[in-house]
């Protein structure tokens, strides 16, 4: 055994001194990874604490006050993932509704998930074509949308407003993202006559 | 055809003969047993053919219905029931499905040849080829749809007023069938000029 030693002493040497280093590194390492756990935790605390202050804040799908226009990250910072919102949920009534100036183009009342509207076929024209209105008690297509750009009149749709989702959209129950003030003329004109201001000076937010 | 029937005739000949080794006891037995085994055999590889995965497996349906299927609502919805190729394109009754099983052998003909082995023929043929399937489902009352959407347990007040009154006024009368409103609803729809809809 001692023989072995002393033969080897060298090697038994660089050995130890080898096993040194490797401990000093892991120690080293424990001791770094040990502080940064320490602000990652303190940086969170403090972030908790933050959110706690904000108003309408911390939930997990971020801020819901909507009072920036955030709408992409929703006031989550950028190193954060935030849990995606629910969709909303296409409105599906069937029923009219009002439109809110003159020239505005239908909203659409009923969901139109899936509907093909392409170079081969256009679901929409299935119910609301002239040739079929009456059949499914659809609303017609507006004249004016058998009219090329000359208002001369064509035989089928034109092409330029072909594609119905352009202009008419599906509403959804989703929240507003940015607030607004916008009234209807009926309103600002009811508003006239009554002698107020309009209703946004009143404070009135739609 | 003479040397045919020389070559067949000591065959035909042992066919013939009454068996004197095997009792009739055996025979039928075997009978049976051969019987069970070969129509099991027959469905399990009726079966086979009769899956999404095998449909799939060409490259023609892989690439060009398949990957439409995949977007629609036959194919992923909320509750996770879904219809695969053959609940719609296969009866499910036995006769209707041989039927259609020995129909589908022109298919076997057009894999062999390529008929439609590129998108662009696939394409050119896809009206010809939804026809035949509008056809199919209008004579037989639209039966695929029907395997899972039954009329007597739609609930009406379920669907919104618009598809509730469609489906009573044009369906519940029995004057129209699912396909004739229907159509294209788990595959994207060819150039549908001159094909009267609704």
């Amino acid at each position: 055994m001692s023989n072995a030693f002393t033969r080897n002493r060298l090697l038994w040497f660089a050995g130890g001194l080898v096993l040194a280093v490797i401990v000093l590194v892991f120690v080293a390492g424990w001791l770094a990874g040990r502080t940064t756990a320490r602000h990652d935790e303190e940086r969170a605390a403090r972030a908790a604490t933050q959110a706690a202050h904000a108003p309408a804040a911390g939930s997990a799908l971020g801020r819901t006050d909507m009072q920036q226009i955030d709408a992409l990250r929703r006031g989550i910072p950028v190193d954060q993932e935030a849990a995606p919102m629910p969709l909303a949920r296409v409105e599906n009534a069937d029923r009219r509704r009002e439109r809110a100036y003159p020239m505005q183009p239908p909203t659409i009342p009923h969901a139109i998930d899936g509907y093909q509207v392409d170079k081969n076929s256009n679901r929409c024209m299935l119910c609301h074509a002239r040739a079929n209105a009456e059949k499914f008690q659809a609303p017609p297509v507006s004249v004016t949308h058998y009219m090329d750009r000359d208002d001369q009149f064509l035989a089928a749709i034109s092409p330029r407003r072909y594609f119905c989702n352009q202009c008419h959209v599906v509403q959804t129950d989703a929240r507003l993202l940015v607030g607004n003030h916008f009234q209807t003329i009926d309103e600002v004109m009811a508003a006239a006559e009554a002698g107020t201001a309009t209703a946004e000076a009143s404070g009135k937010v739609q | 055809m003479r040397r045919l029937w020389e070559w067949l005739e000591p065959y035909w000949r042992t066919l013939r003969r009454p068996s004197v080794h095997y009792s009739l006891g055996f025979l039928v037995a075997a009978g049976f047993v051969a019987g069970i085994l070969f129509w099991g055999g027959f469905n399990t590889a009726l079966e086979a053919t009769n899956t999404e995965k095998f449909c799939t497996s060409c490259h023609e349906m892989h690439d060009n219905v398949f990957q439409e299927l995949k977007q629609t609502i036959h194919y992923s919805n909320r509750s996770g029931v879904r219809a695969t190729c053959p609940d719609c394109h296969v009866p499910h009754q036995w006769t209707d499905k041989i039927a259609r099983k020995m129909q589908a052998s022109k298919e076997v003909w057009g894999k062999i040849f390529g008929t439609v082995n590129t998108r662009e023929k696939f394409i050119d043929k896809r009206l010809e080829l939804a026809m035949h399937e509008w056809a199919r489902l209008k004579a037989n009352d639209s039966l695929e749809c029907r395997n899972c959407h039954d009329y007597q347990s739609m609930d009406l007040t379920r669907q919104s007023s618009r598809a509730a009154q469609i489906h009573k006024r044009w369906l519940h009368t029995r004057e129209k069938t699912c396909i004739d409103c229907h159509k294209g609803i788990a595959h994207q729809l060819p150039d549908m000029a001159g094909v009267p809809q609704g």
